[in-house]
């Protein structure tokens, strides 16, 4: 599904973002990207959606090689891959239900099935009661549901969560991660970073850490060599 | 496509200030050429006037028989630059100058043998009043054996045309000024429509919308806004040229564009719209 390849990134600026970064990822898997803020994680994640391009090395990512993406072909890349922010980056003049729309309407969707596919997503996430809410009427877990929900509608196989708790409270955080793992139980590939250690340590997923621009440890990995050694 | 026109007059009600912000300037920029096209086109018609009193006399010799006159007249009638000869023989030159000069009527009056020859007064088609073409006629004319002397004001024909060629010279530098200055107001005015919905392009980019469906609605609104301004400027425009027509006699005569004029004017302003758009997008979309 996701297959990064001795990636190594060199932002403008003559900063070493990724170092020889090298993993894969299967259909279905729930990753975790931890590490220091600058470390890496972001970078990853803007490669995976084509808002960087790798200055070294291969990036696939669901059949696209983002090495050598045109720009013409991005359009389609996105589709296939959901993202969310931290700051949710929702249009605050539309309401949740035309915010989720708008995803579909500017990718051409038919106009017809819009409103139901809004529906369902809007359901899934939780927030079917409040899809005439504009976003600053919605908490901060409300307002990442939305944006969760808009990344979900175009039934993308990966979904991106960058830092997706880091302006939640505890509870809300919890909602989220919950939501995001209920995602991943449907099927959808979901590539996290955060650096909320405590939602980490307590979950049962795959987690790699970067430091540096380097990954200085991949559980995957570490499954891997207990295994040879018993 | 419908959600491209819906997106662009969505833009309209969410940001009224900037929209019709935009239109004014689109309109004002679009005026200020348009004044100064009307003040160039009523300029050159003055000119035009002038230029038709522009006249060739070829002074006929005593004697001449009126045959060779007739038959020189249709000749030159047949010149390609010449609107049209006049035959005025003595008497008719005398009546003339009687009419026309009246400090000597009483010199004329007495007079017993009329000093006045006969002549040709030859009239030129517009394009041929220029010092060179009204030169090449008079030397042709001054060719036939029975004309005495060509005149044609050569000095005031050839200030007519110093001066013709500073008006448009003039003209064609400010006019180019006045348009790049409009299309440099109007590309920063739509700039700051763009940046103003650069979360909504971030969005649409991060959702997976193309280039050109991002494109879309700020080309549309773009030329809606120049063609807005287009129509608001010729408003404008004959606003002014009425006040101006009415209240000076001075002035009187005065010429408005025509509807090609027109018609061309609104196509600039949507153009510019267009044009702003297109550079501003195109710069953001790589930005974000």
């Amino acid at each position: 599904m996701i297959r990064f390849q001795s990636v190594t990134k060199v932002y403008a600026k003559g900063e070493v973002a990724l170092q020889d970064v090298s993993f894969r990822v299967s259909k279905g898997e729930f990753l975790f990207l931890t590490g220091h803020s600058g470390a890496g994680k972001s970078t990853i994640l803007k490669l995976l959606h084509a808002e960087q391009r790798p200055t070294h090395g291969d990036v696939r990512v669901s059949g696209f090689l983002v090495s050598r993406l045109g720009r013409s072909e991005i359009p389609r890349l996105r589709r296939r891959v959901g993202v969310v922010f931290q700051d949710f980056r929702l249009l605050e003049d539309r309401t949740a239900e035309e915010n989720v729309a708008f995803a579909l309407e500017v990718t051409g969707a038919k106009a017809e099935t819009i409103s139901s596919r809004v529906m369902r997503v809007l359901t899934q996430v939780g927030l079917a009661s409040k899809m005439k809410s504009f976003p600053p009427e919605l908490s901060g877990g409300e307002q990442q549901r939305v944006a969760i929900a808009r990344a979900l509608v175009n039934d993308p196989p990966i979904l991106l969560a960058d830092e997706p708790t880091g302006n939640l409270d505890e509870r809300a955080s919890r909602g989220i991660f919950k939501l995001l793992r209920d995602i991943n139980v449907g099927g959808t590939c979901v590539l996290m970073a955060t650096h909320n250690l405590e939602l980490v340590r307590h979950a049962p997923y795959r987690t790699i850490e970067l430091r540096n621009g380097a990954v200085v440890f991949d559980s995957a990995e570490e499954d891997r060599t207990a295994e040879a050694a018993t | 496509m419908r959600l491209i026109l819906r997106e662009a007059l969505q833009s309209f009600r969410r940001a009224p200030l900037l929209s019709v912000l935009s239109i004014t300037t689109i309109a004002f920029s679009l005026f200020t050429i348009g004044l100064f096209g009307l003040v160039a086109i009523n300029m050159r018609e003055a000119l035009r006037d002038v230029g038709a009193r522009v006249e060739v006399v070829a002074y006929i010799l005593r004697g001449t028989p009126l045959e060779s006159i007739t038959v020189a007249a249709q000749d030159i009638s047949a010149f390609p630059e010449v609107l049209a000869v006049d035959y005025i023989d003595e008497e008719q030159a005398l009546a003339q100058a009687q009419a026309e000069l009246v400090e000597f009527r009483d010199a004329y009056r007495d007079l017993r043998v009329n000093p006045l020859p006969a002549s040709f007064e030859i009239q030129l088609k517009e394009g041929f009043r220029g010092a060179d073409d009204v030169a090449a006629v008079a030397e042709r004319v001054g060719g036939f054996g029975f004309v005495e002397d060509v005149r044609f004001g050569r000095e005031w024909i050839e200030r007519l045309d110093q001066i013709r060629n500073i008006a448009g010279l003039v003209g064609l530098v400010i006019g180019i000024a006045f348009a790049a200055v409009a299309v440099v107001i109007i590309g920063t005015t739509i700039r700051m429509a763009v940046l103003q919905r650069a979360r909504e392009i971030m969005v649409m980019r991060l959702v997976g919308a193309t280039d050109w469906f991002i494109r879309g609605p700020f080309l549309l609104e773009g030329a809606i806004k120049g063609m807005l301004g287009g129509i608001l400027s010729i408003g404008l425009a004959y606003g002014t040229f009425l006040a101006f027509s009415r209240n000076t006699t001075a002035l009187s005569g005065l010429v408005f564009f025509d509807p090609i004029h027109l018609v061309a004017g609104v196509l600039f302003g949507i153009a510019l719209g267009l044009g702003g758009s297109l550079v501003s997008v195109g710069r953001h979309l790589k930005d974000v």
